[in-house]
């Protein structure tokens, strides 16, 4: 069943159209990729999914309701959370009160002690928190930051995550932990929405992708297709003609 | 880690407080002082008991004020520019209400409270939804309408000739008609003020603060509803300029346009900056050097004219270099305490098993 739904979704910056009609599906308990190169619109469509950008026109709709015109904190409640690009971590804050805040939306409706249980839960899924727990996020190193921000994400306790860019800035064997990470999440029960440049390492974990250009898909399939595909091939894996 | 560096670290910790202990004990001093102070005794430059309680009602008075727009530009990051006219809307309220109506001084008060929460409330709800600094330019006009109804309003007002015969402020019979007391009140009201911040910041909606003074974009993603949060700063900060309006009034026992215009809006934008936004105790320096600074020139321009005219350059050059030297204020010199610029000051592993 799908869980994320855009419809012919368009949206722009200040009258610069961003996205010219997107549509597309992300179901539960699937890992969806969002491919393309910069400017394609993959954060664009994410930030309008969070509600941090109107839409123009079109609709989204999560777990069946439209969700279009809520402010992002409402769409954070209803269970859908963002991991931005560039992490956005509160470095001058620790790392547990960087967790605290992600379960900010949860505070006032569910106990304290559910809550250090998901703490916990997180510190579980990546050990490095726990031990840095009093640390400042901002002396963190980028891998760790990365995780954080899942981390911090995830005590929003979410049924779809957005995740954007999660490999930039990273070496490549903190990349490789980082997306298992991800593949664990998902085995755990939530749904993953998977925005990357690193076309190959996405692909790999993914269920299902779209590949954006200037705002329009042009692409979409399993993953194994897109893998298969000549032009993705040639345009995102930097293979020659000769060898597709 | 290691044992040395536990113990290093212990040692540390055992400084700080000690060092915790002896700013309270300073602190304390500083405040009891001009109480303590003999009626006849003179500091240098002829400066009596007297002298001392005014300064400490007017740096009181206006760090109260300051520490509520230190938390409405350094958390929410927004600027005020007509904090004085919620000043000056807490002192009228309290004038009007305590002379025309004969109501007791607090529950003048308290609607002076409502009355600035209900106008901070109409201004910030559609303002605060905005990006930008649209908060500024809305409470410059505020500041500005403000004045022109405490000088037109004549019948409610007195226009330039002001209210006066004040009553002192006091809780049924318990007049606090001397300054020592009122001295005592101001403090007390300060004390209760920086309590307040302090659980404010520290709470949970305080921690969607400090999220909203690092990056708005984050703390949206993290589910803080970004626009009310500002908003409930910006209604607490202005609540805050109207019960030191209101100590304002009831100090001076009489109240007049002057004190509350754009001028004085400036001056706690300075008193904020030099001393810190975004920390509790920054504004409060703030305040106190302000205070001090133009009081100590006023004293010198009674000798040399020309001194007096200096206040508006000093200053200017004061706020000119904490603003290049020390960014974030006054309060920065505090937060650097010995030792912890140095880093690790023992190589751990080695010298633990040497």
């Amino acid at each position: 069943m799908s869980l994320l739904e855009l419809r012919s979704v368009t949206a722009d910056y200040e009258g610069l159209l961003a996205l010219r009609g997107i549509s597309l599906h992300a179901n539960e308990g699937e890992i969806t990729a969002l491919l393309g190169a910069n400017g394609a619109g993959k954060s664009t469509t994410l930030n309008v999914i969070c509600g941090l950008l109107p839409t123009r026109s079109g609709q989204v709709r999560f777990a069946g309701e439209d969700i279009s015109h809520l402010r992002p904190d409402r769409v954070v409640r209803r269970g859908l959370t963002q991991v931005p690009e560039g992490r956005l971590l509160f470095d001058d804050l620790t790392v547990r009160d960087n967790l605290l805040l992600g379960a900010y939306s949860r505070m006032r409706r569910e106990s304290r002690r559910r809550i250090e249980e998901d703490i916990d839960g997180v510190c579980e899924l990546f050990p490095i928190l726990a031990e840095f727990a009093d640390r400042r996020a901002g002396t963190l190193s980028g891998g760790e930051q990365q995780m954080l921000a899942v981390g911090r994400a995830l005590m929003s306790a979410p049924r779809l995550l957005l995740l954007d860019e999660p490999s930039a800035g990273l070496a490549p064997k903190a990349v490789s932990e980082v997306f298992a990470r991800i593949q664990a999440l998902c085995r755990r029960g939530t749904s993953v929405v998977l925005v990357e440049q690193n076309v190959s390492a996405a692909l790999k974990i993914a269920d299902r992708g779209y590949v954006l250009e200037v705002g329009q898909i042009v692409l979409e399939g399993t993953a194994e297709e897109l893998l298969a595909n000549r032009d993705v091939q040639r345009a995102y894996l930097g293979k020659d003609y000769e060898e597709v | 880690m290691s044992a040395a560096r536990q113990i290093a670290d212990k040692g540390g910790a055992r400084w700080s407080s000690l060092l915790r202990a002896t700013a309270w004990l300073l602190l304390a001093a500083v405040v009891a002082t001009p109480l303590l102070l003999g009626e006849g005794y003179r500091l240098p430059g002829g400066v009596g008991k007297n002298y001392l309680l005014t300064i400490g009602i007017f740096t009181g008075i206006h760090a109260i004020i300051a520490v509520g727009l230190g938390l409405l530009m350094g958390y929410a990051g927004q600027v005020s520019l007509g904090h004085a006219a919620f000043y000056g809307l807490g002192a009228y309220s309290s004038a009007i209400l305590t002379t025309k109506l004969g109501l007791p001084p607090l529950l003048a008060m308290l609607a002076g409270i409502m009355l600035t929460a209900l106008i901070a409330l109409i201004l910030g709800a559609p303002t605060l939804r905005l990006h930008g600094h649209y908060l500024a330019m809305f409470t410059l006009g505020l500041g500005m309408i403000v004045q022109i109804v405490f000088n037109q309003a004549r019948g409610l007002t007195g226009g330039f000739g002001g209210v006066r015969n004040i009553p002192h402020l006091g809780i049924g019979s318990w007049q606090f008609d001397t300054k020592p007391e009122f001295y005592a009140v101001v403090m007390l009201t300060l004390g209760v003020t920086l309590l307040m911040a302090h659980n404010l910041v520290n709470s949970r909606s305080g921690r969607a603060l400090r999220a909203l003074h690092e990056s708005e974009l984050a703390a949206a993603i993290c589910g803080v509803d970004v626009a009310r949060s500002k908003l409930q700063v910006f209604v607490i900060s202005a609540v805050l300029a109207s019960v030191a309006g209101s100590l304002y009034a009831h100090f001076m026992r009489f109240v007049s346009p002057g004190p509350f215009g754009f001028v004085f809006s400036v001056d706690l934008l300075i008193m904020v900056v030099v001393g810190g936004a975004g920390s509790i105790w920054g504004p409060v320096a703030g305040a106190a050097l302000f205070n001090i600074l133009s009081e100590t020139l006023g004293k010198i321009g009674e000798q040399v004219p020309w001194v007096a005219d200096l206040d508006i350059v000093l200053f200017g050059v004061v706020l000119v270099a904490v603003v290049v030297f020390l960014p974030r204020g006054l309060v920065t010199l505090a937060a650097r305490r010995p030792g912890r610029a140095r880093g690790p000051a023992i190589q751990p592993e080695a010298q633990a098993e040497a």
